[in-house]
């Protein structure tokens, strides 16, 4: 029989009975709206005009001094809500109000992707609810608080590990019973088919426009773009417009405590294939096939899938994919902070702290473009408070 | 004829199927549950295989297969307990899987320890047809009935195209949603129902909320095949951890309760 949305291997669509329908009428109506042009037109006037895009590729002097090449930030902490999650779900949410769907619901770790699927709710007159782990809705309660003040009920998942993974688990649960008239606006480029496809597409414009804008400062390509990896939507995004370029492609993945302490989310790098949430990819799991917990001092990069397309692009050896721990993700957040006047969102720190720690591998002229996700805003009191401030 | 098909040919009533979670709450006291469900009259045993992350599952079987992951039950374990309960029955057993226990220990190894075991049918809850390829060429290779789901939203022609690759009994899914306990059987279970008679001749069975006798009488007036009760007896299971005798006697009476009027 046709498989649909394989990547190599990996892909593929791993779910309920009940999900089939929904999946293939979304593969139909995304077919559509990518040859659509009045689709088009809208989303590219709500990412100008509502979004704040295009963001800015920057020059930071400051850190390329300290570091010894030419660092660019592409700045979607700029993004409204604080992180590239945007471009995702206005792409997805308009798409949902073309199908005729009455409802959106989603998961959420850190909160961001939670905020964003509440900002499209209320600019585009959609009911939302968010699952999110009982643990993350303490850790970043600001976020909940967010949501609920842009009209979201955001509901505590107290199955399972109480995180990431386990508000997927329910937000797949609810659409199962729900799905005639819901839309899961999946937040990464996981899931089943048509969800990495679609994702990687709506994020790509980060990618597309790096890839403008460093020819416009530089005349040429850059050497090499690094972005961090939790689902793997910011990479996808970034990496898609150049992987069949000469640049070097980095994702940066949690290392958390350590890879031998078995406390980390860094699943390309210690995972094997296996298939949760609906695809067949790499998978943090024990001898047994059971799926482990994570750790990652970013809520948002806590999870023990990654997308399918990063399985493939690992195996093929076209992207690198590395770790770095928690105290060097706090030493790039300061780091950052202090040179540029910029802080980092954690998740995207892991992305500076790889350069940080690697940068006698570059030379003065060597191009190297940041991929900076989010902002660090919602991760200050809790840097604050590990520091004892507060 | 696989035990599965003679159970269907030789009854002139639906079949009662009975789901239970391999190793809940500990191995020793699943193996007595499915040995009482039997006893009280289950016709084809259904052996959910413990996962982390069951999405298809409402609480009931979620904090089943957690009780039973924390007892440290590993497919190694659901191997054994389908030895020992051979050695006692020759009752059907079927496996309820998510697909990532399958592949993790690889495909033709889990089908021919399955079969090795005396597994009759697996049934994989995130396995459409589309994906199952590979899973139905090595279930058939072994003689291991592979099992499919259908559901309300299933159109007429992917229910073709499941059909086709029917054995055993297709597991018509009664609700839109996970499975639990229900109040009523839906008008849309029996619509499912009549839906897909016009398309086949395996044996349907409705599954997924069904607990009480009269859900089975419903089920059976409108002319199902079989009957799936599962969050019911888990919850069974679940009421009485730490006091085997009673859990015993409360399934065995449950079935016989369910079978009346079937
Ligand atoms: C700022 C930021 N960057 C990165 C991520 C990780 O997601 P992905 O790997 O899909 O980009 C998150 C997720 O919450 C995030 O908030």
């Amino acid at each position: 029989m046709e498989r649909k949305g394989r990547y190599g291997k990996y892909g593929g669509q791993y779910v309920s009975e009940t999900l089939m329908g929904a999946l293939i009428e979304l593969q139909t109506a995304y077919e559509r709206i990518k040859k659509d042009r009045n689709f088009a037109r809208e989303l590219t006037s709500l990412q100008g005009e509502y979004a704040g895009r295009e963001t800015p590729l920057t020059f930071c002097p400051n850190a390329s001094r300290e570091l010894g090449c030419r660092i660019y930030l592409k700045r979607e902490d700029l993004v409204h809500g604080g992180s590239h999650k945007l471009n995702n779900t206005l792409g997805q949410a308009l798409l949902a109000k073309r199908m005729g769907k009455k409802r959106l619901i989603a998961e959420t770790g850190a909160g961001q992707h939670g905020v964003a699927t509440a900002i499209v709710g209320a600019a585009l007159g959609l009911p939302v609810e968010v699952y999110m782990g009982e643990v993350d809705t303490k850790r970043q309660a600001l976020n909940v608080y967010r949501m609920e003040l842009m009209g979201a009920r955001v509901i505590p998942v107290k199955s399972g590990t109480r995180t990431l993974k386990d508000a997927i688990n329910e937000a797949l649960r609810d659409w199962v019973a729900n799905v005639r008239d819901t839309h899961y606006l999946i937040g990464s480029v996981v899931g089943p088919h048509p969800f990495p496809l679609m994702v990687r597409d709506f994020q790509s414009v980060i990618g597309r426009e790096a890839r403008r804008q460093v020819m416009k400062k530089e005349d040429r390509l850059p050497d090499t773009i690094v972005a961090c990896v939790g689902g793997g939507s910011n990479a996808m995004g970034i990496f898609y417009p150049f992987v069949k370029d000469d640049v070097e492609l980095i994702g940066v993945e949690a290392g958390g405590e350590g890879i031998d302490t078995g406390k980390h989310s860094a699943t390309l790098c210690a995972g094997e294939a296996g298939v949760l949430h609906g695809t067949l990819s790499y998978l943090l799991q024990d001898a047994n096939g059971q799926v482990l917990p994570t750790h990652s001092i970013s809520a948002g990069l806590d999870y023990p899938g990654v997308g399918p397309e990063h399985s493939m692009l690992k195996d093929s050896g076209r992207v690198t994919y590395t770790a770095v721990n928690d105290p060097d993700v706090l030493g790039a957040f300061r780091f950052l902070s202090r040179n540029e006047g910029i802080i980092p969102a954690l998740e995207s720190a892991h992305a500076v702290a790889w350069v940080m720690k690697n940068a006698d591998r570059f030379d003065r002229d060597d191009i190297v473009v940041i991929n900076l996700s989010g902002r660090g805003d919602k991760d200050v009191a809790e840097v604050a408070a590990l520091e004892g401030r507060i | 004829m696989g035990r599965i098909e003679t159970v269907f040919a030789n009854l002139d009533r639906p079949a009662f199927i009975g789901f239970t979670v391999a190793g809940d709450p500990d191995r020793e006291t699943s193996i007595r549950a499915a040995l009482a469900l039997i006893e009280g009259g289950t016709d084809i045993l259904e052996l959910g295989i413990p996962f982390s992350d069951p999405v298809a599952d409402g609480p009931t079987i979620q904090k089943a297969d957690e009780r039973a992951i924390a007892a440290g039950t590993t497919v190694d374990t659901v191997f054994e307990i389908v030895r020992t309960l051979r050695k006692k029955t020759g009752v059907p057993v079927v496996f309820l899987a998510y697909y990532n226990m399958i592949y993790h220990r690889g495909i033709d190894r889990f089908y021919r320890e399955a079969r090795d075991a005396g597994v009759d049918g697996i049934l994989i809850a995130d396995m459409p047809v589309e994906e199952s390829d590979d899973v139905f060429e090595t279930a058939l290779h072994y003689g291991i009935d592979p099992i499919f789901l259908i559901t309300q939203t299933t159109s007429d022609d992917r229910i073709r195209k499941i059909a086709a690759r029917a054995h055993g009994y297709l597991y018509l899914v009664a609700v839109l949603g996970v499975t639990g306990v229900r109040d009523t059987v839906s008008a849309g279970a029996i619509d499912l129902l009549q839906r897909v008679r016009k398309q086949t001749k395996v044996p349907l069975a409705l599954g997924f909320g069904i607990s009480t006798p009269d859900h089975a009488k419903i089920c059976s007036d409108a002319g199902a095949d079989g009957v799936i009760v599962g969050s019911a007896i888990v919850d069974i299971v679940g009421r009485n951890v730490g006091d085997p005798a009673a859990m015993e006697r409360e399934l065995k009476s449950y079935v016989a309760r369910m079978k009346k009027d079937l």
